[in-house]
């Protein structure tokens, strides 16, 4: 792997950067792997980075049936926290914070990584008392999150609207300072870069067609627009496709796969320095490096797998954006988007075993996962690699669905990701 | 040099209406009809702005609202706007522009200094780089970044203007103005259709708004556009939009639409829209957007001066403004020479036109040999100078195998560059449609597949006047024919698309200098080169989504109208692919950025969301009450007297209530009437309560849960006759029981005959609670026996009450006596101050929502939502009691065997007691089991290393009991009692008690007081 | 915005729509008779198709009535909408046509 380095950077000018080599190699796909992982986004490829860097498993392919890191990687807010309620999503998404913080060193790769602070406003006295427990709850469980007065909140953030003439005014917000956002394409870049550099085969425009299984139900192969693929263990991380995914292995998933739309201003300078996210009227926000606001919400109504939603989703977005920040009213929409996000019953992502032998699932991460990428990963990777679940990722089990041990932290906050 | 530029004849400007403005602080003259750009070139100004990254001299390249470089602020003040294309901003009286991302001036810039070390900042460095220290990114780098990031500012001030939104329907939207369009609104209208026409300029007309010499129908161009638009007008089934955009395409055939209205005005009438947002739902849509010049990629190609070669016809036709006095043009395609002519015939001297081509021929080229402009085929451009303008360009012949001969100098002061065109069908993908790769035409063409959309024009590579007009013509009937009924026949053929014609160029021009040291920029307002983009496929970006993110081709404001199709031209030659193969970026919405504010349109303040409000909410406001948000009702929390706080207040109100009498408005309390033979039946099934044993009269306090077993509502229930309900809700579970009932009562049992009808906003609910509620009632009810022999504990009563007609319930949320008065809601403010006049002899007091939850947490009551959240069963709340044991079935009943939620370790409602009985514990606050070793906590964030078993979900300071008490859930808190728990706070570790959670009158004596 | 095609009121705008999930998920008539796998398949397993989807849509804010529909959740088309009780329709294949 060519390291990257200021220094590098300038000894490369005055070569007229000719000699920069690919980041990722256009692999070919091999007859065999040890391990196959189904779906080549920040997840999938992060998977892949620690079973090569962490469990000696580098006979690996990624495939990826587009481009990778082109899904929810690549059209998220890119918020990072981990001020969950439960101790179970609370240990899974810090786990993820404490990666991110280093992980710009640890793949030799600027993710730009900014802990900027995110700020949940409440709005209501339900609100308060929703986010008063999470803060009681992160405390106790090291993670950061403190309670602020609505001065403080706009102390924080200049451009926050508090005048009581609002139609909810706001009446404080929970602040976790670690979290923040980070730079969304360079996550899949930067774990594709290391991981192959370890020996991962990355495939692109590569679809899988069928799971092929032997006696006793347990894993063969993978079929693929490719060709055939032989693999014991088969990780699936193929978010907003995962329910077609394993189908392939009969599989019925607790899984629904909603639109999630998000959006750009134009480029503006520097103008709002943290992220700002209002469950009550529905909107969140944060400015990008490049200067743009960005800017999401909720779902669309309807299962869709189009990556196109309707309009008066991000009209009710914007009207949000625009009661709490007035002063982006004449700014102006640049770009509008939208992902398939792969929605549980509890909210909460499924990381783990399958009924079927060598089959492993890694989705349900809904409106949230970028910000659990690197934990995500590091955890399917052992997960894979020990055929048993990592004690922060035993709760997210598939079979919570049958005894009913749901994570629920949309029930118990209804807090947006 | 002012004005110098300016033609005294031709052009669609008002020379009878000279405006001022100022750019940068000076002040400048335009006319009427001009833009921003077109007075700043009349003027003589090509420096408008400094680019992203390299902070670069950059000109005005275009003429519409595809321009890359020419980004502006106007106004200022409270309308200060960033960020606005001066080729799009219509002049008026004292207009005031700034130009953008410099420091300190534009013509001097600091940041310029990034052109010198641009070698340091090829595609992507910032991957690379910034690592080390880590600690310095936070605090250096990103701030450095984010400093020379970012265009213009942001407005610091709230915006005053007001934006508009309309919803519309028609038989066919025609997008676009031009020839095409224009014809395809005049053949669909011909045909019955009632026809919505847009167009995103300021005046309909498109490409004929430059043409002075074409005939459309043996008219010239210019009279048949006038009689069109006079059509157009007159006819009732046509509405066309000017300053139009059709910004997006959303499924089934919505168009968005975003009008400009004001911003052209000097003085805009107070409190008119700046824009209006049109939601248009069209049966069919014809896309007639034709297509967008592309610049020629070559090296130093983005000076002030260097334009696109039909923007400067533009310029010089419509405006009347020579771009310059000698133009060197370089031409890839024909349409080049048609604008060398017209320039030359208004005496601009063209140098050269310099055509990459082997054999420039065909109608054009051969009209401007035979006019004398000198040719010179297989040249290339292989750089250019000038420091704020163009001043000469190198050129060279070139074999077609690339290889660049002896170059030589010409002296310009303008440059017009004609790549060839790319259609406009941005809406066309948006919708899904297909899109095909012609390798003639070198562009994308629609290949159908989206619903309801047809393109007509250049936007689907016909080209030539004649053919264009024919082709709207076949598109608007068909449009009509579609959408109208089956009647009409088409009487045109869409006119056959020949692809023989000129496809221009999609590669950059040979030259002799290195390849990865020269500047031949892609996309001009986000900096990109063509050397970019190579270093982009050489690190491995392969798809051109990932080149687009690499290299951030094609994300600027302009969203790569000029620069995609060059950037997927470079990129198909470095990975040795065709076009087809590297794929085409997708087309997002907006097509050009659209205002937050019309999006948000009249969203604020109370029109941000309805505000509910209940009968005596005047009443309130007239006695000061505090009133807080429960959902979109606005309720009273707490009615303080004068110089008294909430403590005060809540204590005051609680004291009255159990002590005399208080009036409460319930009337926020959802109400569903259930009437039919199978009424019962239906109860049964949806509440966890058995409902055949309840006789008529009586009420039962109801629990419903989800499918999952989780408590969804609660709410008292009235019996009034054996097939009729009264059920009442929580204020923020209507909407959603009703719509949980109707499910399974249209899905499940459509066999049952019963009717749910919403009743929430029908009756006022007026609840009289306390020791003295009866005697205060006795006076006001007409025909019902209050006593407690007639009327008991949980029983219902229709009746009168001051004459009007009423359904009394005997409940209590208060563990007092208590009614709760129904009235219609009409009457609701009569009644209150009936009950209240009543009342004064025994001082009645009003009490709001927080002594209502004081008073019910005394006594045990949850309150859902609150004290549950989506995850508890009635077991963990106590109200197992509550479920019907002999029922085989209700919904939820099924998941209350599952595993966890006969887990013994589930959370349990248990009340909680302060050790300290002065302290109100904290809602939300965490419950250990054990004291921790350490109780002040050193660092705030360290982990407590102690399971947490519980949360605290209310917490009050009891005034009739003296002390704090607190609900709360807490791992098999039942087990518990009496043990004692520990809350930890950052200030210490608080000691609790588990108690019962009811803390007042546990035998409820109080009721029958 | 959706058009969305009522069985009882015609084409109305998806704003005067609440979405039910997946359709023909009949609840079973004992549910007591289910082991906990079945009941969770019930309560959560969706088909969640790239294709054809067969959900539920209550017009709340027109007639209040439930139905079904079939919409390709790839390009968002309805096929058919249908009353609830009526037996999902048989459409053309082609319509019908997964893209996955």
């Amino acid at each position: 792997m060519q390291r990257f380095s200021a220094l590098a950077l300038i000894r490369h000018a005055f070569g007229g950067h000719r000699s920069w080599r690919p980041q990722w190699r256009a692999a070919e796909p091999k007859a065999a792997y040890d391990a196959v992982i189904v779906g080549g986004g920040g997840h999938g490829l992060a998977t892949a980075y620690y079973l090569a860097t962490e469990f000696g498993i580098s006979n690996v392919a990624v495939l990826e049936k587009g481009w990778i890191g082109g899904g929810n990687t690549g059209r998220n807010t890119t918020i990072i926290r981990s001020n969950y309620l439960f101790d179970e999503s609370a240990a899974l998404y810090d786990h993820a914070v404490k990666l991110w913080e280093g992980l710009s060193q640890a793949l030799n790769y600027n993710v730009m990584f900014s802990q900027r602070g995110v700020m949940m406003l409440a709005h209501n006295v339900h609100d308060q008392q929703s986010l008063q427990r999470h803060i009681h709850a992160n405390r106790l469980n090291g993670v950061d999150n403190e309670w602020l007065s609505a001065r403080q909140a706009k102390a924080f953030c200049p451009p926050l609207n508090i005048e009581k003439s609002m139609r909810y005014p706001v009446t404080g917000a929970a602040l976790q300072r670690r979290g923040g956002v980070a730079r969304h394409d360079a996550v899949a870049w930067g774990y594709a870069r290391a991981a192959d550099a370890m020996g991962v085969d990355i495939i692109e425009n590569c679809a899988v067609t069928a799971i092929r299984r032997g006696v006793g139900g347990a894993v063969e192969a993978v079929e693929t627009t490719r060709g055939t693929i032989e693999t014991r263990k088969i990780g699936v991380v193929a978010a907003g496709n995962t329910s077609t995914v394993m189908a392939m292995a009969d599989l019925r998933m607790p899984l629904e796969s909603y639109p999630l739309q998000a959006l750009v201003s134009e480029p503006v300078k520097p103008i709002f320095p943290c992220v700002v996210m209002s469950n009550t009227i529905h909107a969140y926000i944060s400015q990008s490096d490049k200067g743009e606001l960005v800017i999401g919400a909720g779902t669309d109504a309807y299962v869709s797998y189009t990556q196109r939603g309707a309009l008066h989703v991000p009209m009710h977005t914007l009207e949000a954006i625009c009661e709490l920040f007035p002063i982006f009213r004449r700014l102006r929409m640049l770009r509008n988007w939208g992902g398939i996000v792969d929605v549980t019953p509890d909210r909460s992502p499924i990381i783990g075993k399958t009924p079927v032998a060598g089959l492993y699932v890694n989705c349900g991460w809904g409106t949230g996962g970028f910000k659990a990428t690197p934990g995500s990963g590091h955890l399917f990777a052992w997960t894979l690699a020990k055929d048993e679940p990592h004690p922060i990722n035993a709760p997210f089990r598939l079979d919570r669905f049958r005894d009913g041990y749901l994570i629920d932290e949309a029930a118990a906050a209804a807090v947006a990701h | 040099m002012s004005a110098s530029c300016r033609l005294n004849a031709g052009g669609r400007i008002d020379r009878s209406r000279p405006l001022r403005f100022t750019f940068d602080r000076k002040v400048y003259e335009g006319f009427a009809g001009d833009t921003l750009a077109s007075a700043l070139l009349a003027n003589g100004v090509h420096l408008v702005g400094r680019s992203f990254k390299y902070h670069r001299p950059r000109g005005i390249v275009a003429a519409g609202s595809d321009e890359p470089n020419a980004l502006i602020a106007v106004g200022s003040d409270v309308r200060f706007t960033p960020n606005l294309r001066a080729t799009q901003v219509e002049l008026y009286d004292g207009l005031v522009a700034q130009s953008q991302n410099h420091w300190p001036s534009l013509g001097f810039d600091f940041g310029a200094v990034n052109d010198v070390f641009s070698p340091l900042f090829p595609a992507g460095f910032y991957y690379k780089t910034f690592m080390w220290p880590k600690s310095a990114w936070k605090r250096l780098y990103e701030p450095k970044i984010r400093a020379m990031a970012g265009l213009g500012r942001a407005p610091t001030l709230p915006d005053p203007d007001n934006y508009a939104q309309r919803h519309a329907h028609c038989d066919a939207l025609i997008i676009g103005a031009g020839p095409a369009g224009i014809a395809a609104a005049l053949a669909a209208e011909a045909h019955g259709a009632r026809v919505i026409l847009c167009d995103e300029q300021a005046e309909l007309g498109g490409s004929l708004l430059a043409e002075r010499k074409a005939t459309i129908d043996a008219k010239s161009a210019p009279s048949w556009l006038a009689d069109a638009v006079a059509k157009l007008s007159r006819s009732a089934k046509v509405r066309w939009l000017s300053r139009t955009t059709a910004f997006g395409s959303f499924p089934h055939n919505m168009i968005g639409l975003v009008e400009r209205l004001t911003d052209h005005l000097a003085a805009p009438a107070e409190g008119r829209p700046r824009e209006r947002l049109w939601q248009v739902r069209a049966k069919e849509v014809v896309l007639a957007t034709g297509a967008l010049e592309r610049p020629l990629v070559f090296p130093d190609n983005d000076r002030p001066g260097i334009m696109l070669a039909d923007a400067a016809r533009q310029y010089l036709l419509r405006y009347a403004v020579k771009p310059g006095s000698r133009a060197v043009v370089a031409a890839a395609h024909d349409e080049a020479y048609r604008a060398a002519i017209e320039l030359a015939a208004e005496s601009v001297e063209i140098v050269a036109i310099v055509d990459i081509r082997e054999d420039a021929s065909g109608p054009w080229a051969d009209r401007a040999r035979a006019a004398g402009l000198p040719v010179l085929s297989a040249t290339t451009i292989c750089g250019t100078r000038g420091r704020h303008r163009v001043s000469s360009v190198e050129i060279a012949p070139c074999r077609p195998d690339g290889k660049v001969g002896a170059r030589s100098r010409l002296d310009c002061d303008v440059v017009l560059m004609c790549g060839g065109f790319t259609p406009t069908i941005h809406l066309f993908s948006q919708a899904r449609g297909k899109l095909r790769f012609s390798e003639k035409l070198n562009a994308f063409l629609p290949d159908g597949g989206a619903e309801g959309i047809r393109c007509a024009g250049a936007c689907r590579g016909i080209s030539g006047l004649d053919a264009v007009v024919a082709d709207g013509v076949a598109a608007g009937e068909a449009a009509a024919r579609d959408a109208v009924g089956g009647r009409i026949e088409a009487v045109h053929a869409p006119v056959p698309l020949s692809e023989d014609e000129d496809g221009g160029r999609l590669e950059p021009l040979p030259h002799h200098r290195s390849p990865h040291r020269v500047k031949a920029f892609v996309d001009f307002q986000n900096d990109v080169t063509a050397k970019d983009v190579k270093l982009a496929v050489r690190e491995g970006f392969r798809s051109i989504e990932h080149i687009k993110r690499y290299t951030t081709t094609g994300m600027a404001t302009d969203q790569g109208k000029t620069s995609n199709m060059n950037a997927l031209g470079i990129a198909a030659s470095a990975l040795d692919k065709p076009v087809p193969a590297v794929g085409l970026t997708t087309f997002r919405m907006p097509y050009t950025p659209v205002t937050f504010g019309a999006f948000a349109g009249s969203a604020r303040g109370n029109l941000f969301d309805p505000v509910r409000v209940t009968a005596t909410h005047d009443w309130a406001s007239a006695k000061g009450a505090v009133f807080e948000d429960v959902g979109q009702w606005k309720r009273a929390r707490y009615f303080p007297l004068k110089g008294e706080d909430m403590h005060g207040a809540v204590a005051r109100e609680c004291q009255a209530v159990r002590q005399s009498v208080g009036i409460f408005d319930g009337s926020t309390l959802g109400k569903i009437e259930i009437v039919g033979p199978d009424a019962a039946e239906f109860m049964n099934r949806i509440y966890v309560n058995p409902w055949n044993k309840l006789e008529p009269g009586r009420c039962r306090y109801g629990v419903m849960l989800r499918e999952d077993g989780s408590i969804l509502d609660d709410g008292v229930v009235g019996r009034l006759a054996s097939d009729r309900f009264h059920v009442t809700t929580t204020t923020g579970g209507a909407a959603q029981v009703l719509n949980h009932m109707e499910d399974f009562l249209q899905t499940e049992w459509s066999g049952l005959d019963c009717w749910l009808t919403s009743a929430t906003e029908q009756w006022a609910v007026i609840a009289v609670q306390g020791p003295d509620s009866r005697k205060v009632l006795e006076r006001l009810v007409d025909d019902i026996d209050l006593s407690s022999a007639a009327m008991p504990h949980m029983s219902v009563r229709e009746g009168h009450i001051c004459g009007v007609p009423t359904r009394l319930f005997r409940v209590s949320f208060t563990g007092e006596l208590g009614f709760e008065i129904n009235v219609p809601a009409d009457f609701g403010r009569a009644i209150w101050e009936a009950v209240f006049d009543a009342g004064f002899s025994r001082a009645i007091t009003p009490y709001g929502t927080e002594a209502m939850h004081v008073m019910r947490a005394e006594k045990g009551y949850i309150i859902v939502g609150q004290d549950t959240d989506g995850t508890v069963t009635p077991d963990d709340v106590g109200l197992s009691w509550a479920i019907g044991k002999a029922k085989m079935d209700f919904v939820g009943k099924r998941s209350l065997t599952r595993p966890a939620m006969t887990d013994p370790d589930r959370k349990q409602l248990v009340g909680l007691l302060p050790e300290d009985p002065e302290l109100v514990l904290e809602e939300g606050a965490q419950i250990i089991a054990e004291l921790p070793a350490d109780a002040k906590p050193k660092s705030k964030d360290a982990p407590i290393g102690q399971k947490m078993i519980g949360h605290v979900t209310s917490s009050y300071f009891s005034a009739a009991l003296d002390r704090g008490i607190a609900l709360a859930m807490v791992a098999g808190g039942r087990r518990r009692m009496g043990e004692t728990l520990f809350v930890p706070m950052p200030q210490g570790v608080i000691k609790v008690v588990v108690t019962n959670p009811v803390f007042l009158d546990p035998e409820g004596k109080r009721l029958d007081a | 915005m959706l058009l969305i095609d009522c069985p009882f009121c015609g084409k109305r705008p998806e704003l005067e729509f609440r979405y039910g999930g997946e359709a023909h998920l009949a609840r079973p008539a004992d549910p007591a008779d289910l082991g906990d796998k079945a009941w969770g398949q019930f309560l959560y397993g969706r088909s969640n198709p790239r294709g054809v989807h067969a959900e539920r849509w209550r017009h709340v804010h027109g007639c209040g009535r439930f139905f079904n529909a079939l919409r390709d959740t790839t390009n968002d088309r309805f096929a058919a909408t249908y009353k609830i009780g009526e037996e999902r329709p048989a459409i053309p294949e082609a319509e019908g046509a997964a893209s996955a």
